[in-house]
């Protein structure tokens, strides 16, 4: 029997958790659906506050909507430009403060590492709702939520990260939870934007890991194309921007060549990096996605405050 | 001969860090906070002919024998530094240079957008993944510095 205890645990890189961990998880997230559709008071009388210092629409509102749908309150802030953050509090300082107030808090800030010094200040569970472009981990969770009810397994799937692989923090966060399978990676993106070297580093001797610039090549091997969008916001310049800018599109075009039980995923917001005439095909499962988050983190939510055991 | 005697002149008390890999002295230098307005004797020989190496390094600092922390950083620069602690002109102790697990305060991280670089009450702080080649893994942001980005920070 695994000894596996979520109270109280900080969900701050998914390299802090083992493959067993992840499977709980996951199969918390699948006890959840249920509540997802009626509600529940599991954490009642519990708040949730969400310190977004960087805009977000989905992962602030799905960690709402999971601490809502658990029956806790929520309390937060939803972009950078806080009060205590224009007089020019630190984050330490303000962990310290909402502490007091929250019963767990979910964190995204600019700066990498950022939910880890959070975790190390915070006498409550800290969760990484996108730290810098490093990890995402709750992210990665609810995408391999996703390839487990979609493919019923994700042992042995050969699964594609494809656009920006070097800031697109979800693709970091995804590597190193797959390298805890028995997967076959492959790494699409423009030379620019490949992927960093501490998570080659780390993934390599676990599984097979192929690297490269041409989806097309890839498209007819794989069960799961991983989209990413290639974020304008984290160039440092727009020349660079404008180089690699629409790289790769999926169309049906591209899909003609595809498995038919292929998955197509993305963790949106999306650009033209997918076109809209792919929304309508059985592969395209980016919005199914959107609910599955939800009960992945109404999963944490319940591990980490002890209301599941 | 004359010249070979300028080279290895006998200090009387302090250290003589041997066998830095040669053109490393200046860093290894730097890397002890040693500016050289300390008003103290130092000799810094750069590649010097050696047996065991083609070349090599040599810092003589007089007045001063290094402790066990100062001995461990000089390994992020000279992992294969030799130290020798000498009183009245003769060595006293022999030590050898050892990384720790994990190197704390010292080297600022290569990430600009790491939080341990940002306002932050946060120490620096990294763990060795490998010591030859020399990769060091952030704390903070898990990225990986090499020895190249550990001489360019300190």
């Amino acid at each position: 029997m695994l000894n596996l205890e979520f109270k109280g645990r900080d969900i701050v890189s998914i390299e802090d958790f083992s493959r067993e961990e992840i499977n709980y998880i996951l199969n918390i997230s699948r006890s959840m659906e249920p509540l997802a559709s009626k509600g529940s008071d599991m954490l009642k009388g519990k708040i949730l506050a969400t310190l977004f210092f960087e805009p977000s629409t989905r992962t602030r509102l799905s960690f709402e909507t999971a601490m809502l749908k658990l029956g806790g309150a929520v309390i937060g802030f939803a972009e950078a430009e806080v009060a205590s953050v224009r007089k020019g509090e630190n984050l330490a300082d303000t962990i310290r403060t909402v502490e007091n107030y929250a019963d767990v808090i979910a964190l995204r800030h600019p700066l990498d590492g950022a939910a880890k010094l959070a975790a190390e200040f915070s006498k409550v569970p800290i969760l990484n709702a996108g730290s810098g472009s490093e990890e995402h981990p709750t992210q990665a969770l609810m995408d391999l939520y996703t390839m487990q009810k979609e493919k019923g397994k994700i042992d042995g799937l050969k699964i594609a990260l494809v656009g920006d692989l070097r800031y697109g923090r979800t693709v970091h966060s995804l590597a190193y939870a797959l390298s805890l399978y028995d997967i076959k990676l492959y790494l699409i993106s423009p030379e620019s934007l490949k992927m960093r070297k501490e998570v080659i580093h780390a993934v390599e001797n676990k599984i097979s890991v192929v690297e490269g610039t041409d989806l097309e090549e890839v498209i007819p091997q794989i069960d799961v194309l991983y989209v990413t969008r290639i974020q304008k916001e984290r160039f440092p310049d727009a020349a660079e921007y404008a180089k690699v800018k629409g790289t790769y599109k999926i169309d049906l075009k591209l899909l003609k060549n595809a498995k038919k039980d292929l998955i197509i995923l993305h963790p949106l917001p999306r650009l033209d990096e997918i076109a809209a005439e792919v929304d309508a095909t059985p592969q395209a499962r980016y919005f199914q996605q959107v609910w599955n988050g939800i009960v992945v983190r109404m999963a944490l939510l319940a591990l980490v405050l002890g209301a599941v055991k | 001969m004359v010249e070979k005697e300028l080279r290895v002149s006998k200090i009387k008390d302090g250290t003589v860090i041997d066998h830095i890999s040669g053109g490393y002295a200046l860093d290894v230098v730097k890397i002890l906070g040693i500016t050289g307005r300390e008003k103290r004797v130092m000799t810094i020989a750069i590649n010097v002919p050696s047996k065991r190496f083609k070349v090599k390094d040599i810092v003589k600092i007089e007045g001063r024998a290094l402790n066990t922390e100062e001995v461990n950083k000089i390994a992020l620069v000279a992992p294969h530094a030799t130290i020798n602690i000498i009183r009245d002109y003769c060595v006293v102790e022999k030590l050898e240079v050892k990384l720790p697990k994990v190197i704390e305060g010292i080297l600022k991280c290569v990430n600009p957008a790491c939080i341990s670089n940002s306002n932050e009450p946060a120490v620096s702080k990294f763990y060795v993944q490998s010591e030859e080649p020399l990769l060091l893994k952030c704390h903070y942001c898990g990225y990986l510095l090499e020895r190249a980005d550990v001489l360019q920070n300190l």
